[in-house]
Parts: structure tokens; sequence; C-alpha cells
């Protein structure tokens, strides 16, 4: 029989605003996606000096996990907890910064620490450092947000055995732009586990 | 030279986004890597690439990279050593 799943909790962040469980935990009006990452990132006190040498799709993923985890009832453990994620633009942003260092012939030196992130799925390599997972992971690019996926994804990875928790959802940023829906699926909450919970979640 | 120092400081901060530290945390003497600053191989890689970039000054031979790059103080003679 299948074991009954729930949305633990959720995070989101979009128009410089973080959402935890539906209720605004910070915002504010800076103008610079960068420097709102930073605001987030000292508002939640985190001490990760890792944390600025990331490119900004991971430090979007790094920071909504840090909310997740630290306002979960679960205990996130090194084998258990799979992490899935998607998004529309990959790494398009670091990838614009990469080419822009290599256009010049002449003046042509591309950044070995830019270059590292030119893939989407890095996010969660820092995600899985941060909290020492050895476990299933898998990033899709999309062209938005599919709950369908999401859903069938999530459960038979908890179904299967391969997981008992999923770290999930989508993270897009692009440019100046961020929208950030990240969740956590596990055996214990109140929201059940649906598609159609999911993309009411990230719609409302 | 002492110029030269503050010079390298303040690019390692800034190339190595080093965003918790200013050009006082590091003094001349610390350890780069391992249990001094505990910059990583992307940072040597940057670091290669400051050489490059700022001072003209490709390395030929990775294995003197541990040398050049122990110290601040490693860093500036090389570069007073090597430079046009």
């Amino acid at each position: 029989m299948d074991k009954k799943l729930y949305i633990h909790n959720y995070c989101k962040i979009k128009n410089n605003s973080v959402n935890l469980n539906g209720e605004i935990i910070y915002s504010d009006k800076e103008t610079e996606m960068t420097v709102f990452l930073k605001n987030v990132y000292h508002f939640l006190g985190l001490k990760y000096a890792k944390f600025f040498k990331m490119d900004s799709l991971s430090k979007i993923a790094f920071l909504t996990s840090e909310i997740l985890v630290n306002n979960a009832k679960i205990t996130i453990k090194e084998t258990n907890t799979a992490v899935v994620l998607s998004n529309n633009a990959s790494s398009l942003d670091t990838d614009r910064k990469h080419q822009k260092s290599i256009s010049d012939p002449d003046n042509y030196f591309p950044s070995p620490s830019v270059f590292v992130y030119t893939l989407p799925n890095i996010g969660i390599g820092e995600i899985s450092i941060r909290h020492g997972l050895k476990s299933e992971n898998v990033f899709f690019v999309f062209s938005q947000y599919n709950e369908t996926v999401h859903y069938t994804y999530e459960n038979s990875l908890i179904q299967s055995g391969k997981a008992t928790t999923v770290l999930s959802g989508w993270t897009n940023v692009d440019d100046q732009s961020v929208d950030v829906f990240m969740y956590l699926i596990s055996e214990k909450g109140s929201i059940p586990h649906s598609a159609k919970e999911l993309i009411k979640l990230y719609k409302n | 030279m002492e110029n030269l120092k503050i010079e390298l400081k303040e690019k390692i901060i800034e190339n190595l986004n080093l965003e918790d530290l200013s050009i006082d945390d590091i003094q001349d003497d610390d350890t780069l890597f391992g249990d001094g600053l505990g910059l990583d191989s992307i940072d040597a890689l940057e670091l290669i690439v400051i050489l490059d970039k700022d001072y003209g000054i490709k390395i030929s031979d990775p294995k003197k990279g541990k040398t050049i790059f122990e110290s601040i103080n490693s860093m500036a003679q090389f570069i007073m050593d090597n430079r046009n």
C-alpha cells in the first residue's frame, strides 16, 4: 500500500519577498538581485562563507533550502533526502557572464569560478554539500513549473524507497528576475501531496 | 612592495568573493590555502588568472604554484621578480 505523503512545508521567493508557508518572512525594495540575496542571507543569520562564491541560481536554491530545513519538523539525513529541482532558464544567468568573459579574443580571461556554475544542477551540489547529502537528485529544465512531473517524480522516489524526504521545486533565475517555489515532501505534514495542491501553492 | 601587497589583498577579496574579509584580516604571511584563508582549487585557478590578466605573468610550471601562492608575501615577491 502506498505511503500517504504531504507537503511538509514550502517557501516562495519572488518580487523581493520571501514567503514561508503562506506568510511573508522577509521583503525589501532592493533593485539589485545580488544585493537582495545577500540581504536574505544576513536576515537568516547564516554563517557560510561559501555562499558568497555561489552564482545567483545556487544562492537562491541554497537560501530556500536553508529556510525549509531550518523550519522543518523532520530530520534531514544524509541518505534519505532526495533533491529534485527544475527551472526554465537553466544556468543562463551565469552562462551570459561566462560568454562575456570569452567574447573578446584580445581580452580572453574566463573566470574559473564563474565557469563552474555554468550548469543548473550545481545548486543541488551546494545543497548536498551543506547537508552532507549522498542521495538521489535530478534537475529538469521545463518551459514552466510542471506540477505533474514533479508530483510523479517526488512520489516515485518515496514510494520506491529511494528516499523518505524530497526537497523539491522550481528555482528560476534570469537577469534580475527570481521565481522560486520549493518544498519538502514527507510522510509528515498537513497539506496532501498532489499535483493539484502543488500548482495551487505555486500560483497562489 | 607594500602597495602591491595591499593591491593583491583587494584583488583576492574581490575576485574570490571573500565578502566576510577585509584587507586587515589578511596578514602578509598568512597561509592562503589550507588552515589559513581556506582557499580551494577553484580559487587557485582564479589566482592564476589574476597574475595573467592584471600582471601579464603566465605560470609555465604548475608545480611552482604551491610556492608562489603560499602567502601574500610570496605572491608579491613573485610578481616583483617576474613582471616586465
